[in-house]
């Protein structure tokens, strides 16, 4: 009886295992590849939309360590991403669909494109389609920074931080791997002075 | 053999390009326009263009053109994409392996809680950086982008709608 009431206990919701199909998987990153314009930043928006708030696939802060670590590696941001959640929800095939997912609505497109319609940017009604979406690109980019403000627990101690990192990748002009890599060595510093603090 | 050469350059891209689709450009444009002559430096232009009009990475768009261009058959553009993914996969599935497994050290757990805020300051610059005179022309800019971030930020429109939506408005204001 005892061991019934344990089992029927409600634990935390654990995100992790509401079980992504593969072919949830694939949709899903279709979507974000069929529908993000002006590249990896501003699929963070949708990708962050789609895999965090709605599917719960990744907590915020496994979305922002995915994020950090796309971004150290070489390659596309967006098929980092992708091979990132697809690999930590269903493996190797969960990285199969997802990855195939992200790319295949920009080869059909450029692909068309490219064989029927060279001339396509001169055609008046997509320079005033796009007057119009490229500054709303740009609020899309800057969203996360506020919806995932809470989650990287930004606070008054340590928001010197993002701010550093601001003004050494615009205005330094310092890559982003570089800025990573710091940040990196700063962390295994200060851990090891915690440490060594707390010997004492 | 220009299919094995496609291939490998993009390959190349996809291993030595950090940093993400603009980042990567100047990198395309060096192998594809000065060191093999595949496109000349106006018909890059164009695929740049194109690519800003069209959704999806940039990286994926440039390999998908080009390999088209120089090979005349689809088969090319499907080996330079698969050429630009290979690096990231390979990479990507080896570090998040060994992530999964290290997360809950304590070393790793306390680099990741300086990372996350160093990340939130790197997505703050790639939209800071792109509020140039290409995407902001008039006023009007500014006032689609402030719309657009009220819209999806407090009014939770959802981002594909919010798209469509300027779109939209593009279409029928200019």
């Amino acid at each position: 009886m005892e061991s019934k009431t344990t089992e029927t206990h409600l634990e935390p919701i654990n995100h992790q295992n509401q079980k992504a199909s593969l072919w949830n998987l694939f949709f899903v990153f279709f979507k974000i590849g069929a529908f993000t314009f002006g590249g990896g930043w501003a699929m963070i928006a949708l990708i962050q939309h789609e895999l965090v708030d709605r599917k719960k696939w990744l907590s915020k802060e496994e979305f922002l360590d995915a994020l950090a670590i796309s971004q150290s590696l070489p390659g596309i941001l967006a098929v980092n991403i992708s091979i990132f959640t697809g690999n930590k929800l269903r493996g190797k095939l969960g990285v199969l669909f997802s990855t195939m997912g992200t790319v295949l609505p920009s080869f059909v497109i450029m692909l068309t494109i490219v064989i029927f319609f060279s001339q396509f940017t001169n055609q008046p009604s997509v320079v005033a389609v796009f007057k119009a979406v490229r500054p709303a690109v740009v609020a899309l980019i800057l969203i996360p920074v506020f919806t995932s403000a809470k989650s990287a627990k930004i606070n008054r101690r340590n928001i010197w931080l993002p701010i550093a990192v601001v003004i050494a990748v615009s205005v330094l002009r310092v890559s982003p791997i570089y800025v990573i890599l710091a940040v990196i060595i700063g962390a295994i510093i200060k851990t090891y002075i915690n440490q060594q603090k707390l010997k004492k | 053999m220009i299919y094995l050469q496609l291939f490998f350059v993009y390959f190349k891209i996809g291993l030595f390009g950090f940093g993400g689709g603009y980042a990567m450009l100047s990198l395309i444009q060096h192998e594809v326009v000065e060191v093999h002559k595949w496109v000349s430096q106006s018909t890059f232009a164009d695929i740049v263009a194109i690519s800003q009009v069209t959704p999806g990475p940039v990286g994926i768009n440039s390999a998908t053109y080009i390999g088209y261009e120089v090979t005349g058959s689809v088969f090319g553009s499907a080996i330079a994409t698969f050429g630009v993914c290979l690096p990231s996969l390979l990479l990507m599935f080896f570090v998040s392996k060994l992530f999964n497994k290290y997360k809950d050290n304590h070393w790793v757990k306390n680099v990741f809680a300086y990372l996350r805020p160093a990340v939130i300051g790197l997505i703050a610059t790639a939209g800071i950086s792109l509020m140039n005179k290409s995407n902001f022309i008039d006023y009007w800019s500014v006032v689609i982008c402030i719309g657009a971030f009220i819209s999806v930020y407090f009014l939770k429109l959802h981002p594909i709608l919010m798209i469509v939506i300027a779109g939209c408005v593009g279409y029928v204001c200019f």
